[in-house]
C-alpha cells in the first residue's frame, strides 16, 4: 500500500468507526426521558454520551488525517446516508428495552474484544483512543450482561421478549466480522484489527451469557450487510434527518 | 505524576499552576483540576500559554466547560493567548485523583473510588466495599451502575438510609 492509499484507507477506517459510535450513541440518546425508570434513563443516556464522545475523538482524528480544513462537525453533520459507513447493527431503531439490550450485548461484547486488539495498533492515535474507549466498553458490557441475564432468566414475558430481541438483531451481527480489502490492508500493516479473528472469542462470550440467561442462540440463517459500502436500512435516513437538522438548516451554527 | 510535579517546580509556570487552582469541575465544584488529576502540563510558548488536560470520560460534557474556564481565569490574570490541548494517552484513571481530592469528595457527600483501577477483583464479579460518605457504614448497596454523571454510580446506605453517589473506578 503506498502512502496516499494508506492515508485514504486510514481516514475511511476512522470515519467508519466514528459512524458506528455516533449512530448507536444517537439511538441510545433516544431513550432520554423514556427509560423504564429514572436510574435506567440516566444509565442509557450516560452510555450514549460515551459513544458520542468516542465518535468525536475518531472524527477529530479523521479530520486531521484528511487535512482539508474540515472539523469533526463537518464530517458528522454534512454527509448523507450513502456517505455514512456505519455497520447496520448500529442504526437499527431502539425498539423496546429488550431489543435495546440485545443489540447492546452483541455490540459491547464485540467492542471489548475489538478495542483490546486496537490498543496494540501501530497507529498511536488509534491505540490511544482504544485505550480510553476500552475502559468504558468493559463497564457497558457488565451492564448489558446483567440486564440480558435478568430479563432472559426472569418472567415468562421478559424471557420471551428478550429472546425476540436477539432473534430480530442476530442477522446484523455477522457484519461485525466482515472486512473489505482496504481494512484488510490496514490490518496487514498492523494498524487495523483483524475482525474475523475476533469471532470465536465473541461467540464464546455471547454464548455464555445466553446460556446463563436461559436464552437460545438464534439460527445463523440470515445476514444483512452493506453498511461499510454506504448501503443502509431504511432507518438511517430518519436518524440523520433528526441528528443533522440544525446544522443543515443553519450551517456552522454554534451554541 | 512525577513529571507533572517536575513541571510544576519550574518557576516560569509556577504562578500559572496557582491560578489554575481556581478552576474546578463544574459538576463537582469542590474539586480543582489538579485534585482530579486531569491537569497534565502548563507551558509558556512565546507570549502564549499552553495548558494540557486529559479527559475523564470521552463524552464528558464538563470538558468543554473546563476548557472555557481555564481560558477565562488565565485571561483575567492577563494572559491573552491561551491554548487548551486535550491529551488522550495515557488514558485518565481515578488513581490520579489526589489524596486531598478524595477527602474533599467524601466531605462533599460523594464516596471516592474504593480501590485501585488495577485491582482485578471486579473481573471476578466482586463488588467493592463502598463506605457511606455520610455515616461511614460499610453496609451499602449499589442501586445503579450510573448516577447523576458518567463518572458516578448510585448507592444507598442500609444504615442511615441515605442515597449517595460513588465515584467509580476506571
Amino acid at each position: 500500500m503506498n502512502h496516499a492509499t494508506q492515508a485514504t484507507a486510514l481516514f475511511n477506517y476512522a470515519v467508519g468507526l466514528a459512524d458506528d459510535a455516533l449512530t448507536l450513541g444517537h439511538r441510545l440518546s433516544e431513550w432520554c426521558s423514556k427509560g423504564p425508570f429514572l436510574e435506567e434513563d440516566l444509565a442509557l443516556t450516560n452510555v450514549a454520551l460515551d459513544f458520542i464522545g468516542r465518535a468525536r475523538m475518531l472524527y477529530t482524528y479523521a479530520a486531521a488525517i484528511e487535512n482539508k480544513g474540515r472539523n469533526e462537525d463537518d464530517i458528522a453533520y454534512h454527509r448523507d446516508c450513502r456517505e455514512y459507513t456505519n455497520l447496520l447493527i448500529n442504526e437499527l431503531p431502539v425498539g423496546d428495552f429488550a431489543d435495546t439490550m440485545a443489540r447492546q450485548l452483541l455490540v459491547d461484547a464485540f467492542d471489548v474484544e475489538f478495542f483490546t486488539a486496537l490498543t496494540g495498533s501501530a497507529d498511536e492515535t488509534l491505540a490511544a483512543i482504544a485505550a480510553k474507549t476500552l475502559k468504558e466498553c468493559r463497564y457497558h458490557l457488565r451492564r448489558s450482561q446483567d440486564w440480558v441475564i435478568r430479563l432472559g432468566d426472569g418472567t415468562a414475558q421478559s424471557h420471551e421478549r428478550m429472546q425476540r430481541g436477539f432473534d430480530r438483531v442476530w442477522g446484523y451481527s455477522h457484519e461485525l466480522f466482515a472486512m473489505n480489502a482496504a481494512e484488510r490492508g490496514l490490518a496487514d500493516a498492523g494498524i487495523a484489527v483483524d475482525r474475523a479473528g475476533l469471532r470465536s472469542t465473541w461467540d464464546q462470550s455471547v454464548d455464555a451469557v445466553l446460556a446463563e440467561a436461559t436464552l437460545t442462540r438464534p439460527a445463523g440463517d440470515w445476514s444483512v450487510q452493506g453498511g461499510r459500502d454506504g448501503i443502509h436500512t431504511e432507518h438511517l435516513g430518519y436518524l440523520l434527518a433528526e441528528l443533522q437538522f440544525v446544522q443543515r438548516a443553519y450551517p456552522g451554527l454554534q451554541w | 505524576m512525577t513529571r507533572r510535579r517536575a513541571a510544576r517546580g519550574n518557576p516560569d509556570v509556577e504562578p500559572l499552576w496557582e491560578i489554575l487552582e481556581q478552576v474546578t469541575d463544574p459538576e463537582i465544584p469542590v474539586l480543582s483540576l489538579s485534585d482530579l488529576g486531569i491537569l497534565q502540563n502548563v507551558e509558556r510558548q512565546g507570549d502564549g500559554v499552553v495548558v494540557t488536560i486529559t479527559t475523564t470520560y470521552s463524552g464528558c460534557p464538563a470538558m468543554d466547560v473546563i476548557g472555557d474556564d481555564i481560558r477565562q481565569v488565565l485571561h483575567q490574570a492577563g494572559y491573552a493567548n491561551v491554548t487548551v490541548k486535550q491529551r488522550l494517552f495515557p488514558a485518565w484513571t481515578t488513581d490520579w485523583i489526589s489524596a486531598a481530592g478524595r477527602r474533599k469528595l467524601r466531605e462533599y457527600g460523594i464516596a471516592p473510588p474504593a480501590e485501585a483501577s488495577s485491582s482485578k477483583s471486579a473481573l471476578l464479579g466482586a463488588q467493592p466495599i463502598v463506605p457511606c460518605p455520610l455515616c461511614a457504614s460499610t453496609r451499602t448497596e449499589k442501586v445503579s451502575e450510573f448516577g447523576s454523571t458518567a463518572c458516578k454510580a448510585l448507592y444507598r446506605c442500609q444504615d442511615c438510609r441515605e442515597p449517595f453517589d460513588y465515584f467509580k473506578c476506571i
